[in-house]
């Protein structure tokens, strides 16, 4: 207990503070992003899975390279072999983009947050803004990682890629984007939902297992869905051949993030207007 | 300064918050009372920018809470103390809300020294009890040094030092001439703290008024004699206008007359007392009393 006094300028001194910025918004939210368990603990899981499973996978799809067939031969793809990590590693990246905001939900935080920033857009902004940064360092370092450890394991068993080959180079600095684009995007979810569990199933939800579905459906009505559902159209800028049905590499990141755009603006809206 | 005009929050076909208006002024401790679900919180919320009102608007010093460009050094909220990431440790959160409003880092480890928490600054959030807690939220009221300070039941799960701690802080903080909204269940606790009162019941304002003046005006004060002449006493006392109960052999209850008078009365009278003692009502019978009212205001359909 002490009677230290509370004040060391009294509250005269108030003409004289200068106005919160986003950059005190975005380093509060840096703050708060590495300050818990979680973050590191996905972010691990992401560069484990991501280099790891790759790794994995490239040795186990060049040494079966030798007995596949000829059009197993033709389609060898060993960016794409070497990137399979990176895509499971993305449901690493999405629990945890819905947990920086949700979590502050089902705690209370986020009370807490928006009294400390009333204007709601700033927290929104500056949280997706850190995350995605975040993800795009680490995003990208685990596909470089994982590309350059797949082509060794490949080499020598199969045909190999080098970032000169076509296509090469886009694709692995494109599953980077994706993740990070990915990131906003669970934001973006866990904001509009607020509940961690029911975030996590819908952005899986989407990730995963609609697509999945997907091809069970009949043709024409499968083509469409894997030309144009967000995250395979996203996609298809990690893949250094373009599969059927499907967008060219841009166009096809730029469906996914004009998907993303819609959700956020959704959020953003929501989370304005919604009393807290 | 905390102005609320006019002031009303519907949920549905529920009104939490039915037609509030004050004023909160500065220098002053004002105890924000009213039972259970009678809308303090609401109000609370409503002032910090959580809820939007249905009709009416409050102001902190003229500007709408949202308006505020560094809102934390001008408000210091704590409205629930364990609205905070379990996993974050203590220090982490006083550090990510300084810097959401531009306060320098050094501040976080004043009010850590301030509230008594140096010592569990690195714990994790979810490891503090109930009472460290409230002393954290505290401090994370305390860290823009602002001029306006809101607690919602800020004594909740502190022990009797804590409580007296809390007490001192807050009347430390209105002698500095800062603006303090304290809310509280409990009348005891604002008859220590507070200067001023708020009295709400079921979202309606039911008294604004200085903590003495609430117990004078509403409760009739009442004179407890003993005498074993007691009955000729209320016969006198009767003739004089006032109401007299028996409530005990040789033992009445008179209100209407102070003690003074029914001293005199008995002496004029040549009747002798053995006892004789005001009565004055508590906060908490006063209080009691207060919303007894504003619940016949409310069932009669009248307004206040």
């Amino acid at each position: 207990m002490t009677d230290a006094t509370i004040a060391r300028t009294g509250p005269d001194h108030r003409a004289a503070f200068p106005p919160a910025t986003f950059g005190d918004v975005l380093r509060s939210e840096w703050t708060k992003l590495r300050s818990v368990r979680s973050t590191s603990w996905a972010l691990a899981v992401t560069v484990v899975l991501g280099i790891g499973l790759g790794a994995v996978i490239s040795a186990a799809a060049a040494h079966g390279y030798a007995r596949s067939s000829v059009s197993g031969k033709l389609s060898w793809d060993p960016t794409g072999v070497s990137l399979a990590g990176v895509a499971i590693a993305s449901l690493a990246i999405a629990v945890l983009g819905v947990l920086c905001i949700s979590s502050e939900y089902s705690s209370g935080m986020i009370r807490t947050s928006l009294i400390a920033v009333p204007k709601r857009g700033r927290v929104l902004a500056a949280k997706s803004l850190v995350f995605a940064a975040v993800t795009f360092v680490v995003g990208e370092a685990t596909s470089f990682a994982a590309f350059f450890v797949g082509q060794g394991l490949i080499s020598g068993h199969a045909p190999h890629a080098t970032l000169g080959d076509p296509g090469v180079a886009r694709a692995v600095v494109g599953a980077g984007l994706y993740l990070t684009v990915l990131a906003v995007l669970s934001v973006a979810v866990g904001t509009l939902l607020r509940h961690p569990a029911a975030a996590i199933a819908c952005v899986v939800g989407v990730l995963f297992v609609l697509p999945g579905i997907a091809q069970a459906l009949p043709d024409s009505w499968r083509n469409p869905v894997t030309e144009f559902w967000p995250t395979q159209a996203g996609g298809q800028l990690t893949s250094v051949h373009p599969a059927a049905h499907s967008l060219q590499p841009w166009p096809g990141f730029g469906v996914m993030c004009l998907f993303v755009a819609i959700v956020y603006a959704i959020a953003w809206t929501l989370l304005d207007h919604r009393d807290a | 300064m905390i102005e609320a005009r006019n002031l009303v929050k519907r949920y549905g076909s529920t009104t939490a918050v039915d037609d509030l208006s004050f004023s909160i002024r500065p220098g002053l401790v004002t105890g924000f009372l009213g039972p259970n679900g009678a809308g303090k919180t609401t109000t609370m919320r409503m002032i910090l920018g959580l809820d939007a009102p249905t009709h009416g608007s409050v102001t902190v010093d003229g500007r709408s809470y949202r308006d505020l460009p560094a809102p934390m050094r001008e408000v210091g909220a704590l409205l629930d103390a364990k609205a905070l990431h379990g996993g974050r440790p203590a220090r982490d959160h006083l550090l990510c809300l300084a810097q959401s409003n531009g306060i320098p880092r050094r501040r976080v480890d004043e009010v850590l020294r301030i509230v008594g928490l140096e010592g569990v600054a690195r714990r994790r959030a979810k490891g503090l009890s109930l009472g460290m807690a409230q002393r954290l939220g505290i401090a994370s009221a305390l860290l823009g040094d602002p001029a306006v300070l809101i607690f919602d039941e800020p004594v909740n799960g502190l022990d009797p030092d804590g409580i007296h701690w809390v007490r001192t802080l807050m009347r430390t903080l209105a002698a500095e001439g800062r603006t303090v909204l304290v809310s509280s269940h409990l009348m005891s606790e604002m008859a220590l703290t507070a200067d001023h009162l708020l009295v709400i019941g079921k979202g309606r304002l039911i008294a604004d008024t200085s903590v003495d003046e609430f117990v004078r005006s509403s409760s009739q004060q009442s004179v407890h004699v003993r005498s074993p002449q007691a009955a000729e006493l209320a016969a006198r006392c009767r003739e004089a206008g006032a109401t007299v109960r028996a409530t005990g052999p040789d033992v009445i209850e008179i209100t209407g007359m102070d003690s003074a008078e029914v001293g005199r009365l008995a002496a004029a009278h040549g009747i002798a007392l053995v006892e004789l003692t005001p009565i004055r009502a508590s906060l908490e019978e006063a209080f009691m009393e207060l919303t007894r009212d504003s619940v016949e205001y409310q069932a009669t359909g009248a307004t206040r």
